[in-house]
């Protein structure tokens, strides 16, 4: 059900808008009925299964690798190279030829919230998912290792996973990648309408959050629903460091935005539908995600504000008890060939985590070897701050009193 | 005499034979709602009264957490009072534009009557999710209904998307077939002799509606008004893609507790507060409409 959905949205947004993104794939559709009630079922089952989960230690499942020469893949929608004339991905053909292992790939994760409600009563109960590789951002990847849902790489088997570019190396919640592998980045940005910016305010240029609050452009600029890139880019703009703030320096973010969205500076606060707003004019600047922004063309700008964007990851991870963990651990290792994941990132525009992607691009696609939003340079990264990482209970409470802030 | 009694004898069981019969086609209607809404019903129920687990935060385990419902309802009471002033605005003009519609199909209609229902029901063959995305085209800032609505200089704040007008719009709009069937069903069973007495009976047109064509479409409006209120107090779309973030109505404050803060108890305690929010305004206007044989 979600799969169609997931794709009558994708067609959706397809027909609102020429440019597309996984982004936008509306959060709101992906939460079907059904996710809800199993949410609800999963919640109360918890008395009996709650106690028992590991804390840390992932169940393995015997691996039917050898046996079944099939992996399951959920990822975001549009965040694979895809051939539109036949609706089949180049890449994962590629694998299967090489490996002779099939490749069941599912758009399937519209949100990470969304996600987690959908598996987390299985996981909770020590059932396989269905899923042999999951891609989840830094924070919810986190949270999947703390809880024992994903399971430990055997590296062995991923030699090409030393192709990870440094500044992903040892990342405060998987110190050894020894459970994650990053799939592609991506950077929390200003985002705008040129023609309508300038029209507004004279300048079709945007550097600064300050813009972002001139009364020229009441009402006609939306923030995400994000918290950690919209709560990021605010504290970055008020001089906080967001790898590393205090609940003070929080809350005096929250107040900035507290006041902009009640006086009606900020026309909506959204998760992925903002670009088609920006397409039609009637939001004329935002704080979006690079790819998206990009990939609504030349008629709109992209920047990282000076005071710093953020710099989010996607994480490819296995889920305990897939059934499949050898063919997924080929799976990543193919996809950290530099030359693959130049392919991926010609085509997706976000960040490659990969060394030696930017060469291999050259025979791919050589304008994109300078691209600053696939392949950043030192400087450009030295502008972005990775949210810092919270407990469960920091980001619980910062997530209702941003959430209450936004109007929930 | 002789044949009745052996008819009469065999009769008897046959009616008892109807009579499992009628039971037996009870079975998957009763097994369906036992399945997917008593069993669910109960677990929701339990679910909102879960207290967390202490030490172990995001878990939550059975209680008897009545506080979930006093929380729900003080920091979602402008939530509530939104939703219900919405869906009821948005109740009443579905009903104005209702009304005539359905008069008009069931008194006018003639042959074209069938055709007219199929393109009332029409906009239903694409998806809500689509429909309610296309009000974000018409109602664009730079489109057509704005500028002329802000030429006459009837917007406050400039726009209409992202407002509750646009809200109440959409709801209005995406309800509207719900009340437009259940009029036309009740005004097409009047029988036109009684309207055509009451003219014989010196009534004026007007009159005759009121004292005849509208009470006798009571149920009708009962019910459509009952099928647009309720699933339009409990919407999230429409506040999601049309409001803004002073819109929210109760859909949305439960799908963020479910989705964002995984809160499930709080979550359930606010679809309860809801449910019975709903019944108690739902059972006050059936005694005051004084159609109960409806319910």
């Amino acid at each position: 059900m979600t799969d169609d959905r997931a794709r009558t949205v994708r067609h959706l947004t397809g027909m609102m808008s020429s440019a597309v993104s996984r982004r936008r794939v509306l959060q709101v559709a992906g939460l079907s009925g059904a996710g809800l009630i199993a949410a609800a079922c999963g919640a109360a089952g918890e008395d009996t299964g709650g106690a028992s989960g590991p804390a840390s230690a992932a169940a393995a499942a015997q691996d039917a690798s050898d046996t079944e020469k099939v992996v399951n893949w959920s990822n975001w929608p549009l965040y694979l190279d895809i051939d539109d004339a036949t609706g089949k991905y180049p890449s994962l053909e590629k694998f299967t030829e090489q490996t002779g292992i099939a490749v069941t790939y599912t758009e399937d994760v519209n949100d990470n919230n969304e996600f987690f409600a959908k598996v987390r009563t299985q996981l909770e109960q020590g059932q396989d998912i269905g899923r042999d590789i999951v891609t989840l951002t830094d924070w919810m990847a986190a949270l999947w290792i703390q809880n024992g849902y994903a399971q430990k790489f055997d590296k062995a088997l991923m030699p090409n996973a030393k192709n990870l570019i440094p500044k992903l190396q040892g990342v405060a919640f998987d110190p050894g990648r020894d459970y994650t592998l990053p799939w592609q980045s991506g950077f929390g940005a200003l985002g705008w309408n040129k023609a309508k910016l300038k029209e507004a305010i004279g300048t079709d240029t945007m550097t600064s959050v300050d813009q972002l609050w001139d009364p020229a452009l009441k009402g006609r600029i939306t923030v995400l629903s994000e918290m950690r890139d919209t709560m990021g880019i605010i504290m970055a703009w008020q001089g906080s460091d967001p790898s590393n703030f205090t609940e003070d320096q929080f809350n005096q973010a929250l107040e900035v935005l507290t006041q902009q969205v009640d006086s009606g500076q900020i026309r909506q606060v959204t998760g992925n539908d903002y670009a088609g707003a920006l397409e039609s004019g009637d939001v004329i600047a935002v704080i979006g995600w690079s790819g998206d922004m990009i990939q609504l063309g030349e008629d709109f700008g992209v920047a990282l504000p000076e005071t710093g964007g953020t710099l989010w990851t996607d994480n490819m991870l296995i889920p305990a008890l897939a059934a499949h963990k050898k063919n997924a651990e080929q799976l990543m290792n193919f996809y950290y060939d530099p030359e693959v994941a130049a392919t991926v990132a010609a085509y997706v525009q976000y960040i490659s985590p990969v060394q030696g992607a930017q060469q291999a691009m050259a025979t791919i696609d050589p304008a994109l070897v300078d691209n600053q939003w696939i392949f950043p340079s030192a400087e450009t990264l030295a502008n972005s701050y990775v949210f810092m990482t919270l407990t469960f209970e920091q980001d619980e409470a910062y997530q209702r009193a941003f959430q209450k802030a936004i109007g929930n | 005499m002789a044949p009745v009694l052996p008819a009469t004898a065999s009769a008897a069981p046959a009616a008892r034979r109807r009579g499992r019969a009628a039971y037996v086609l009870l079975l998957p209607g009763m097994t369906w709602l036992a399945v997917f809404f008593a069993i669910p019903f109960v677990t929701l129920f339990m679910t909102s009264l879960q207290q967390p687990v202490p030490g172990k935060s995001g878990k939550y385990a059975f209680g008897l957490e009545f506080g979930n419902y006093v929380t729900s309802m003080t920091e979602y009471w402008p939530q509530f009072v939104r939703s219900f002033a919405y869906a009821g605005i948005a109740t009443l003009l579905a009903l104005l534009i209702a009304y005539p519609l359905a008069y008009f199909i069931a008194f006018k209609g003639g042959r074209w009557r069938s055709l007219l229902l199929v393109l009332v029901i029409a906009p239903s063959f694409a998806s809500f999710l689509l429909r309610t995305y296309a009000w974000r085209t018409i109602l664009a800032d730079d489109g057509p209904i704005t500028s002329t609505l802000n030429a006459l200089h009837l917007l406050p704040d400039g726009r209409v998307l992202n407002t509750g007008i646009a809200v109440v719009a959409g709801l209005t709009y995406n309800f509207l077939p719900f009340m437009i069937l259940p009029l036309y069903a009740a005004l097409e069973k009047i029988d036109h002799r009684l309207i055509e007495a009451a003219g014989d009976l010196y009534a004026s047109a007007s009159t005759a509606f009121r004292k005849v064509t509208w009470p006798l479409s009571m149920p009708g409006v009962v019910a459509g008004t009952l099928l647009t209120f309720i699933p339009a107090a409990g919407d999230y779309i429409n506040a999601e893609l049309l409001g803004s973030t002073k819109d929210r109505m109760i859909g949305n404050a439960i799908q963020t507790n479910f989705i964002e803060f995984r809160d499930y108890p709080t979550a359930s305690a606010l679809s309860f507060v809801l449910m019975a929010a709903i019944l108690i305004l739902v059972f006050t206007y059936i005694r005051r409409a004084g159609t109960e044989e409806l319910v």
